[in-house]
């Protein structure tokens, strides 16, 4: 890694500079991670009296235990359903705004501001228009004959905080497609015009195409985004219920951990968690590398 | 527009109308629902036209909040959320402003090594690690403190990541100029580096600013006494009244409250909000 080609001389001055940063990193990241590696490893007594050594048990009892296996595909419906709506429908927008002239800034602001927004009141806000009894939405929805009803249907649940998540997520979206779609040469897309393309065919031979790279990261980010931000969706809403129909993996670590009080495998599962994290950045850094050649 | 096709336009407007009133449609709800009396729940539906008790409902939540749900007034909440935000906020620019400048202008054993120590920090969000960082901070005695709010929070990898880029783009030149007229480190530091890097501090802390607002799983964990409850955790409290329904047009007061700050930064600094945005992420 690079340096200045001239630095400064000094052989304390760099590590003090360094120390805050490193020391909040060891006592607040790396020590309490290396905790959860070790507790994975341990199974508590009822009393929380003693620990004994059980190797790997956790984990393989967390992968024959249905509850999990369970919270894995909700997670991966979960994680599937927001990128794909918040991408579509931010997509959709920002290929419109970016046609526009004078009034792309107008929309690009009413668009952005849900960003501010935590994914805890994004769920309480959706969590109230959807709400069984005095909601707007499942007012409409049965005079069209569908009896909404998220605190017994697990797929009403799970289509609930979906929205809430994506929702708050087109602002990031958008903000990203409209750069990369600014960055498309103007004079491709009048070619393909005068060739006779209409905007359909151009969008989609065109410009599509050179968004490969934008859309490839956000798909890496929304997945981030909906497998660890949104904690606050769930446990604002629907707690992981019906039934489990919503218990994402992040959720059931608190749940399992702070709630249900089993450590052992509470830390099996953080390990897990840290495991997907490093993969997932494993693959946004080899993109961004990709990228900055392309 | 390439081309010009004045039906294809409107059509465009309409389908943003409708894009901008659903991304809109959530807040509107739960600003008519703020301003309506207790009553207007139990009819069935929802309004939906403000109704004529808004100054009765923000003042109430103001002053006293949802003392049923041990929920304390909003405005405490906001304070404490300003508190935590604030202090990530600095902790953060200035710790990683300080590790940026000793990995660019120095070359000192184990370089290397402490960046990976601080990039590890991107793979480790405090979701994946619950329980050990609440024992740490337990173990710490930082429980309902400030303190245990900000700190465990303030290493970042990006900020540091972007204060590299950046100080890695200042021209050599102006280093050498610095060291012929005798500056030492810590002046350089301050009156060339800290000057040039305002626009990025500015734009992080816009980015950094919201990151602390929003917070809500630690604060949820580490604080039990309502001195320090948080708004955005708060909400939560008073929405699982244990008392059957929550008071809806109360709760979304207090929803309306917590989100107007982060909005009104977002909007009021939207250049630096856009550039803080993209250039953290690439």
């Amino acid at each position: 890694m690079q340096t200045k080609r001239m630095t400064f001389p000094g052989r304390w001055l760099p590590y003090t500079l360094l120390a805050p940063q490193v020391i909040v990193t060891l006592i607040f990241f790396i020590w309490p991670s290396l905790q959860a590696l070790h507790m994975s490893l341990l199974r508590e007594d009822a009393f929380g009296l003693r620990s004994t050594f059980v190797g790997l048990e956790n984990f393989i009892r967390l992968f024959a235990d249905p509850y999990y296996l369970d919270s894995l595909s909700v997670t991966a419906v979960f994680a599937i359903g927001t990128t794909l709506l918040s991408m579509t429908l931010a997509l959709l927008l920002a290929a419109i705004v970016n046609g526009m002239l004078r009034t792309r800034n107008v929309y690009t602001t009413l668009l952005v501001w849900p960003y501010a927004i935590a994914p805890a009141i994004a769920g309480v806000l959706w969590w109230f228009i959807f709400n069984p009894s005095i909601g707007i939405v499942p007012y409409v929805l049965e005079m069209l004959g569908y009896r909404w009803n998220h605190r017994t249907s697990g797929a009403d649940a799970m289509a609930l905080v979906i929205i809430a998540a994506a929702w708050k997520q087109i602002a990031y979206n958008f903000l990203f497609f409209l750069a990369g779609l600014q960055s498309i040469p103007q004079s491709l897309i009048e070619a393909a015009a005068i060739d006779g393309a209409g905007p359909m065919k151009r969008f989609w031979t065109i410009v599509f195409p050179l968004l490969t790279p934008t859309t490839f990261f956000l798909m890496v980010v929304n997945v981030v985004y909906a497998m660890f931000d949104t904690f606050g969706v769930i446990h604002a809403t629907t707690q992981g219920g019906p039934a489990q129909a919503t218990n994402i993996l992040v959720y059931k670590v608190y749940a399992d951990g702070f709630v249900g009080l089993n450590l052992g495998s509470s830390a099996a599962q953080s390990v897990i968690l840290m495991a997907i994290v490093v993969g997932l950045t494993v693959v946004q850094f080899r993109f961004i590398e990709r990228h900055v050649n392309y | 527009m390439v081309e010009h096709r004045p039906w294809s336009h409107l059509a465009a407007h309409l389908i943003l109308i409708v894009g901008v009133a659903l991304v809109l449609f959530p807040v509107y709800i739960a600003i008519v629902a703020s301003t309506q009396g207790p009553g207007e729940f139990l009819r069935g539906t929802l309004p939906l036209l403000p109704g004529g008790h808004a100054v009765d409902n923000y003042r109430a939540m103001w002053e006293s909040g949802l003392s049923r749900a041990g929920a304390p007034p909003v405005g405490q909440m906001l304070f404490n959320s300003l508190v935590m935000a604030l202090a990530i906020t600095v902790g953060k620019l200035s710790i990683s402003l300080l590790s940026a400048f000793a990995i660019v202008y120095f070359r000192f054993p184990f370089r290397l090594f402490f960046f990976w120590v601080i990039f590890v920090t991107l793979m480790l969000p405090v979701e994946v690690r619950i329980i050990p960082t609440f024992q740490v901070v337990a173990d710490l005695g930082m429980l309902n403190s400030f303190a245990g709010l900000s700190i465990p929070l303030i290493a970042s990898a990006t900020a540091t990541f972007l204060f590299r880029q950046f100080f890695m783009t200042i021209p050599e030149e102006l280093l050498e100029a610095a060291r012929v007229d005798g500056a030492g480190p810590l002046k350089f530091f301050k009156d060339i580096l800290l000057p040039l890097s305002i626009t990025n501090i500015a734009a992080l802390f816009v980015i950094l600013f919201i990151y602390g607002w929003n917070q809500y799983l630690w604060p949820l964990l580490i604080t039990t006494d309502p001195d320090y409850y948080t708004i955005v955790m708060g909400i939560q409290r008073m929405t699982t009244a244990a008392d059957g329904d929550p008071q809806w047009h109360l709760v979304m007061a207090a929803v309306v409250m917590a989100a107007l700050p982060p909005v009104l930064v977002i909007l009021s600094m939207q250049h630096l909000f856009v550039k803080g945005l993209t250039e953290t992420e690439k």
